[in-house]
């Protein structure tokens, strides 16, 4: 079953372009990895599945609803569609519990003692549950980064989109953040789609690659092979940069 | 001009007690009003947008006295309404739509990620704006809030007026029954000082405070 998928899909910021005859079909349950060179449309094709950017033809659907029409109702698909930014984005006026428990709160009704309990599993389960009381600001960005994730997962979605959620950190901090991302991939049930640089993270873990230049996807390959034998001649130099 | 407050005590505290009645009432209801421009002025909604920009701009740039004439003469007409209220209401309309820039303003200083983060966890636009966007705004713009809050107090002597018993019509009333144009002025100006001065204080307390903090 589909959990995002788009067909012909257009989107323009005004005049400009930026996605491009868009087909992508993304299973329930699958991790799939973006890679491609920074102004490509990356964050904005990701930020289409939650409908933080409109489309403009075509069709994307998520989680059964159309995105590209303007009479759906978005609240419900991001119920079910969390995202971790680059820059974390936890309230600055909340502390980390109340970061994690206010979408609960307020979207599902969930009852507040079974919310709290949630939460702090959550913050156990990204090892900062001496934290819960604490203001994010007062937090390294690789805390604050887990302690997003756990915010997503609070609402138990059905997918989670994560662009760049590594680069805004110091390198001791990115592989406590991985770690986590690793264990969720590992959940069979969460369909992921990720817009890294972390090339092993990649290999290890996605089960496609999807490779975008200039708002156009040109290469959607199996893990291995995208690595082993990119078809793309952009998805080869683009390799090539990173990795040396 | 002790003497002078001495023998009209009692207008001048009558006129004060009502002054700060006006404040407080125009205070309140043109922080709502403002906040709910403010927020007609930023919701995806273009039809909102016209109307709050259209009501900020009016009230903005039309002398709250001629506001206030309009409550007091035209509306008047329509429903009994005292010269009090008219200038309450008057005074209230005016200063909310200085307190609608402000405010959205400060909904402009908050980084848009704070309300992407908001939508993206499912929360709806309204619950963004009222639980994370708005507590970090008003938190922001407290200095130019109280700045508004000083130019409403004194704003309010346009009581005056329309016979709305405060302050400046008690002064009035004083100096042409006693035929003192000096000492019944210098007395209601001491009382807004009274109103005005601590809040001058704190504001600048505030401002001190938020510069060291940030
Ligand atoms: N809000 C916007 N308005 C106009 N142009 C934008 C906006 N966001 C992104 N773009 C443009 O769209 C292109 C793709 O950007 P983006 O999706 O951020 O790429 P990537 O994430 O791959 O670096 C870039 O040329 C960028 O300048
Ligand atoms: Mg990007």
């Amino acid at each position: 079953m589909s959990m995002i998928e788009f067909k012909d899909v257009e989107k323009y910021y005004g005049d400009f372009h930026a996605l491009k005859d868009i087909n992508l079909d993304v299973e329930a349950g699958e991790t799939v990895v973006l890679l491609g060179p920074s102004g490509s449309g990356k964050s904005t094709l990701i930020r289409t599945v939650n409908g933080l950017e409109p489309v403009q033809e075509g069709q994307l659907i998520v989680n059964g609803q159309d995105l590209a029409n303007p009479q759906t109702d978005m609240n419900r698909t991001r119920k079910n569609v969390g995202m971790v930014f680059q820059h974390f984005n936890l309230y600055a006026n909340k502390t980390v519990l109340e970061n994690i428990m206010l979408a609960p709160r307020l979207v599902l009704k969930r009852d507040e003692a079974e919310n709290k309990k949630i939460a702090m599993e959550l913050l156990e389960r990204v090892g900062l549950a001496d934290k819960a009381d604490k203001m994010p600001s007062t937090l390294s960005g690789g805390q604050q980064q887990r302690i997003a994730i756990a915010r997503s997962l609070a609402m138990k979605p059905k997918a989670l989109l994560f662009d760049e959620p590594t680069s805004a950190l110091d390198p001791e901090m990115v592989n406590d953040v991985l770690k986590i991302m690793r264990e969720i991939a590992a959940d069979s049930s969460m369909t992921m789609l990720v817009v890294t640089h972390e090339m092993g993270f990649a290999k290890q873990v996605a089960d496609r690659v999807i490779f975008m230049a200039d708002g156009q996807i040109l290469e959607d390959s199996p893990t291995e092979e995208f690595f082993a034998n990119p078809k793309e001649p952009r998805a080869r130099q683009f390799l090539s940069q990173i990795i040396h | 001009m002790l003497s002078l407050f001495q023998t009209h005590a009692h207008d001048f505290l009558t006129g004060f007690g009502w002054t700060i009645a006006s404040s407080v009432l125009a205070l309140i209801g043109s922080l709502i009003l403002g906040t709910v421009f403010a927020l007609m002025e930023v919701v995806p909604n273009k039809a909102a947008n016209i109307i709050g920009r259209i009501y900020i701009e009016v009230l903005r740039n039309i002398p709250l006295l001629v506001i206030t004439m309009f409550f007091y003469v035209v509306i008047a007409n329509v429903v009994k309404i005292s010269g009090f209220a008219a200038g309450t209401l008057g005074l209230t309309l005016y200063t909310s739509a200085f307190i609608a820039e402000t405010v959205r303003a400060g909904i402009n200083a908050v980084p848009n990620g704070q309300l992407e983060g908001a939508l993206s966890n499912g929360l709806s636009w309204w619950q963004g704006m009222r639980y994370v966007v708005l507590p970090q705004a008003f938190k922001l713009v407290i200095p130019p809030l109280g700045n508004q809050f000083i130019n409403l107090i004194k704003n309010s002597s346009v009581l005056a007026f329309v016979a709305g018993m405060d302050l400046m019509y008690q002064a009035n009333m004083i100096s042409q029954e006693t035929f003192d144009t000096f000492g019944p002025f210098i007395i209601v100006a001491i009382f807004y000082l009274i109103l005005t001065m601590p809040m001058s204080y704190y504001m600048r307390y505030l401002e001190n405070k938020l510069n060291k903090e940030g």
